[in-house]
């Protein structure tokens, strides 16, 4: 909300300039911003009058005007609005004055003809971003008065960004109370007199629902000039606060939601086909709003006219019964309606109204009858007429009085105010305050303040006028309870360092994600769509971190950065029968060289092999529990099915690792394959507690043996029956050397493997070893076709 | 001195100083002391002399052969030196070659920023926990006392799911909820995440990150949110932080307040910068939550990760949080 800090004034007028004006507000929690009125001083620009308008001899659009502009010889001014015309007052550049832009007005001939000066749209005078033709002025205007002092722009603009809770500051009247509350100075409202009533014609007021509209007041207006124009200091007033000057009726009834805080609406009287009454939309109703876009209604409060909606109550009117250029007779509505009744009916069906955002705020519940009252005064004297009486249903609301507490103030705020300023901090703000035993007082809150319900409502208004930066900041005492740490659960950031320290960068790409790419990525999962996403590519929520990390590899890729190793850990989202559930995930991509370029080692692609000893060195970090941990070649739509490994980690999936399908790198148009994997991140950070072993006192014996054996059998199977068949004294089996070629038939190849054997109570004998050895190549060659390499 | 011994003595050492190499020293270290070298033969010839004899002249030869295995010790070890030296010149290589190996990563500025903060906290005695990001109105709005048609809610523009009623998280708040419906009081925990609301331009993201603050206890008032406040924006910036409190509206807090601190811009001059928003937990919360308002009382403040971010390292464009320029990211290695 913009207002007029000139018109503020006339209400209240603190000795403060309007930057400390501002910053006093900004401190009582209404934000406030104050910027001067007019950027440029439009010095010799001043009223003027037509005298004569006459067709330019060489140019059709363009006329030739004489103007008074008060200086007692009338000026030559050729002009191109159309609507400059014999007797219209319109603000005048005289010669040697200077107009925004750093346009200097200078005598000059236009098409042969002498021109003195230049009539000015309120564009030109930077009044106001767009125009028609000449600012019209006031046929009362005088010639020569310098325009800034007629249109008083000597004034500074008021912007108010207020919380919703401060409905009750969304006017003149509103903001000269919380100023007079925080200056201790009473407002001098101007008196509001009772229009003068010369008609009986009224209509007839009925209100379905108290709850919905505590009170709704109506009066008819007979006899209105049609050519009425809003005079200049209303529109000024409007202007001030970015609203349109429209119609001299509805021009009014902005200004007193303005000035009072009261919304109001206008209708036609002639098209209204009855009787008033406030009711709720009954389903099927339909509505063509002052747009001329028709909504279909559904519980919203309507006012109807004879049965028929004529508005949307408190929202916005109908377009058959709004007031235009041949209306003669309106119909005033100054109504208390219930912010329930009004919030959310707005945003609903997408408008955007001033009055609804008053409603949905709270607008005083006793200020209609003076708000009727100014706007009929401003009718009659504007657009002449005959009022009828006021009719109208409905009454006051009564508000529940509030306990409040002297100690509990104390308590919440945690600084001692006294019982005196508490209630001088109330009283200023239009609570009724009466004590209620010792350390207690009934508080009943203004019929303007809906926010005050509760005693917190009323300790925080104390606080906001005492001062939130008068209570000190200071070290307080509180029970020093540890937090639980459990230790079987490894921290994200130990594995996310892990990953940092071996190369990793992590990113962060967002929960929603392009439907299209992911479905090719995780075609087993469907991504829950949004109802409303902000894009196409953002419109479900991701089932895999992959689409997200794809993304932020070509960003880098794009631009020369060839070698990406990326991990981001993060929720993905599944439904299944109408449960969702979120699973945090760790996922990685790797693609380009190896190792960064450099001088020792032969550049090479990152593989299989680099980004596994990354995964495994992620398990290593769980505790002595790597050996829980077990990959097997495994299957994923999207990943080369002779390239995926399954992670297990105690009989449970808990990921894949794998190279991206060929498949999907030419029908994704990608630059190549990129490794990735991804890995449940609640299988993988339970944390194994390590128990620990005494550490052997003898020496271990290592026997290494060849093995020839089918391609297909993977090193795994190996270990998995040598670890099988020999006996506890196996320390470690493991692979050290692969061998295919020469000397080997097709389809086959030797493996190489070291056996370490040991035992925790003695030596062991090389009988003994042998023995064993010679067990395990028996079950290697029995099982898996294995013979030794001669 | 014998004239004998002397000649023996220079020659020798003439000798020693000009070996060229540790065999040719070895082979005069045999010739002069060897079993059968020069100066042991003459050692020998001692047994057969006469007592006086044998005094003086076994003095001098002791002296002759100490002072050739002193001669020979010495350019011993000069030779071991220059060999020395010879290999370390052998085997030099050129140090400023970068290591070998993959070099290291980065933790996003997010991350970076989420783990300051909740660690400032934890030393405090809040604990870190997290909620779902897909949440109810209940827990997102209605129990933070944001009743349906509340003018509130249209200050978070919400991502819904096609129900209509499942949505997608617009602050870190249900996570507070959550705890509080588990728990008992009194509680202090912190709890960082992702949140989304449905706006996108230069300052605003689709997505974004908060971490949010909560204390319930007896007595807990305003002074005591204005303390920790205080003293945390000072930890994490490192200086002494001017903040101020300014009255704010927030549904689930009364009173509530924005924080603004004063902050140098080289640019634009001395400021005042909104960092966040808290107050004291409404009554109405506690109770959704069958907390007894009258027993206890608590404090919220919450604030977005990326805004502290921004701050703490000079980002001006909320943007490059998300598209993960490495060269941007590298930054924060």
């Amino acid at each position: 909300m913009q207002l007029s800090l000139n018109w503020l004034r006339e209400w209240t007028n603190p000795a403060a300039t309007a930057s400390e004006l501002a910053h006093k507000l900004n401190m009582a929690g209404l934000e406030a911003e104050g910027r001067p009125l007019a950027e440029h001083p439009l010095q010799g620009v001043v009223v003027g009058r037509i005298l004569s308008a006459e067709k330019h001899p060489q140019a059709d659009r363009l006329r030739v005007c004489t103007v008074d502009i008060g200086s007692g010889t009338p000026q030559q001014i050729v002009c191109g609005a159309p609507n400059a015309r014999v007797g219209l007052c319109a603000p005048v550049a005289t010669v040697g004055s200077t107009l925004p832009g750093d346009l200097h007005i200078k005598a000059a001939q236009l098409r042969g003809v002498d021109s003195a000066g230049m009539l000015c749209s309120a564009k030109e005078l930077m009044l106001s971003d767009k125009s028609e033709g000449l600012l019209e002025l006031d046929d009362e205007a005088t010639p020569g008065t310098p325009i800034s002092s007629y249109l008083r722009l000597d004034d500074t603009l008021l912007t108010l960004e207020l919380t919703p809770n401060r409905g009750d500051a969304l006017s003149i009247n509103g903001l000269a109370r919380e100023v007079g509350a925080l200056y201790g100075l009473l407002p001098c409202k101007p008196a509001i007199e009772k229009a003068a009533i010369t008609s009986s014609k009224t209509l007839a007021v009925t209100i379905e629902n108290i709850a919905d509209c505590s009170r709704y007041l109506g009066r008819v207006i007979e006899g209105i000039n049609p050519q009425a124009r809003t005079p200049d200091w209303l529109r000024e007033r409007l202007r001030r606060s970015g609203i349109r000057s429209i119609h001299p009726v509805v021009d009014i009834t902005n200004l007193v939601m303005l000035e009072l805080g009261q919304p109001m609406h206008a209708f036609d009287l002639g098209k209204l086909a009855g009787p008033i009454h406030v009711r709720r939309a009954q389903a099927g109703e339909t509505l063509k709003l002052l747009t001329e876009d028709t909504v279909h209604l559904g519980r919203e409060l309507l006012i109807t006219a004879g049965g028929q909606a004529a508005a949307m109550a408190g929202v916005m009117g109908g377009a058959d019964s709004g007031v235009t250029t041949a209306t003669t007779s309106i119909f005033f509505e100054s109504a208390a309606f219930a912010p329930a009744a009004i919030a959310g009916n707005a945003r609903r069906h997408k408008l955007s109204s001033d009055a609804a955002y008053r409603y949905e705020r709270g607008v005083d519940t006793v200020l209609q009858a003076q708000a009727l009252e100014r706007a009929t005064t401003l009718a009659l004297a504007i657009c002449g007429g005959q009022a009828g009486p006021v009719t109208g249903a409905g009454g006051d609301v009564k508000r529940a009085a509030i306990m409040l507490r002297h100690q509990k103030l104390i308590d919440l705020l945690g600084v001692e105010i006294t019982a005196s300023e508490v209630e001088v901090r109330l009283q200023s703000l239009g609570v009724t305050v009466s004590k209620a035993g010792e350390g207690a007082w009934t508080c009943t809150p203004p019929t303007w303040r809906f926010d005050i319900a509760i005693e917190q409502d009323l300790i925080e208004e104390v606080a906001r006028l005492f001062g939130y930066e008068n209570i000190a900041a200071k070290p307080y005492s509180a029970a020093l309870i540890p937090p639980q740490q459990s230790e079987s659960r490894r921290p994200a950031a130990r594995i996310r360092d892990a990953l940092v320290a071996r190369g990793w960068q992590e990113a962060v790409t967002y929960s929603f994600v392009d439907p299209k790419i992911q479905a090719r990525l995780s075609p087993a999962f469907a991504g829950i769509p949004l109802d409303n996403p902000i894009a196409e590519t953002m419109a479900v929520m991701r089932t895999t971190l992959w689409t997200g990390l794809i993304g932020a590899w070509l960003h880098n890729h794009q631009r020369q950065m060839r070698r990406v190793r990326f991990f981001e850990l993060a929720s993905t989202f599944a439904e299944t029968e109408g449960k969702i559930s979120e699973t945090p995930r760790l996922a990685g991509l790797a693609f380009g060289s190896a190792t960064a370029e450099q001088w020792s080692d032969k550049a090479r692609p990152v593989d299989f092999y680099d980004v596994k000893a990354d995964v495994e060195a992620i398990c290593a970090a769980f505790g002595g529990d790597a050996s829980a941990f077990r990959f097997e070649a495994g299957q994923h739509a999207a990943l080369h099915p002779g390239r995926t490994a399954a992670l297990i980690r105690n009989g449970q999936h808990v990921g894949v690792l794998g190279e991206l399908h060929p498949e999907l790198v030419r029908s994704l148009d990608l630059p190549g394959a990129p490794l990735l994997f991804e890995l449940d991140w609640s299988l993988l950070s339970a944390a194994h507690i390590p128990v620990a072993q005494a550490v052997p006192e003898f020496p271990t014996a290592r026997r290494d043996i060849a093995l020839v054996v089918d391609e297909a059998i993977p090193a795994q199977s190996l270990i998995d029956t040598a670890e099988a068949a020999a006996g506890p004294n196996l320390a470690q089996a493991f692979v050290f050397d692969i061998y295919r070629g020469l000397g080997l038939r097709d389809g086959s190849k030797s493996v190489a493997m070291g056996l370490i054997f040991q035992d925790y109570s003695r030596t062991l004998t090389v009988e003994e070893i042998d023995t064993q050895v010679t067990g395990i190549v028996a079950a290697l060659a029995q099982k898996l076709g294995a013979s030794l390499r001669g | 001195m014998s004239p004998n011994l002397d000649e023996l003595l220079s020659a020798a050492q003439a000798d020693i100083a000009a070996a060229a190499d540790a065999r040719a020293l070895d082979a005069l270290r045999v010739d002069l002391l060897g079993k059968k070298g020069r100066v042991t033969e003459m050692l020998k010839s001692l047994g057969g002399m006469v007592p006086d004899e044998r005094k003086v002249f076994g003095e001098q030869v002791n002296r002759v052969r100490d002072a050739l295995n002193a001669a020979l010790d010495a350019r011993g070890n000069t030779l071991a030196g220059v060999a020395l030296q010879a290999r370390l010149a052998s085997e030099t290589i050129d140090v400023t070659l970068p290591g070998r190996g993959i070099g290291v990563g980065g933790l996003h500025p997010i991350t970076r920023t989420i783990q300051r903060i909740s660690g400032l906290f934890n030393e405090l005695g809040f604990e870190t926990v997290e909620g779902p990001e897909i949440e109810d109105d209940f827990h997102n709005f209605q129990a933070l006392n944001i009743p349906e048609s509340h003018p509130a809610r249209a200050m978070q523009d919400t991502f819904y799911l096609k129900d209509g009623a499942r949505l997608l998280r617009t602050h870190t708040s249900p996570v507070q909820i959550r705890t509080m419906l588990a728990r008992k009081a009194p509680i202090r925990i912190i709890c960082p995440g992702r949140v989304y609301r449905v706006d996108y331009d230069r300052t605003h993201s689709p997505m974004f990150h908060q971490i949010e603050g909560l204390y319930i206890a007896e007595k807990v008032s305003l002074a005591d949110l204005k303390y920790d406040i205080t003293t945390f924006l000072s930890r994490f910036f490192e200086r002494d932080v001017e903040a101020l409190f300014r009255p704010s509206y927030f549904p689930f807090v009364e009173p509530g307040a924005d924080v603004h601190i004063k902050w140098e811009d080289p640019e634009k001059g001395t400021r005042w910068l909104e960092v966040m928003g808290c107050g004291m937990v409404h009554p109405n919360v506690l109770k959704a939550v069958g907390i007894d308002p009258e027993q206890f009382s608590g404090y919220a403040f919450g604030m977005g990760v990326e805004r502290m971010a921004m701050l703490r390292y000079g980002v001006s464009d909320l943007r490059d949080f998300f598209t993960n320029d490495l060269r941007f990211l590298a930054q924060f290695q």
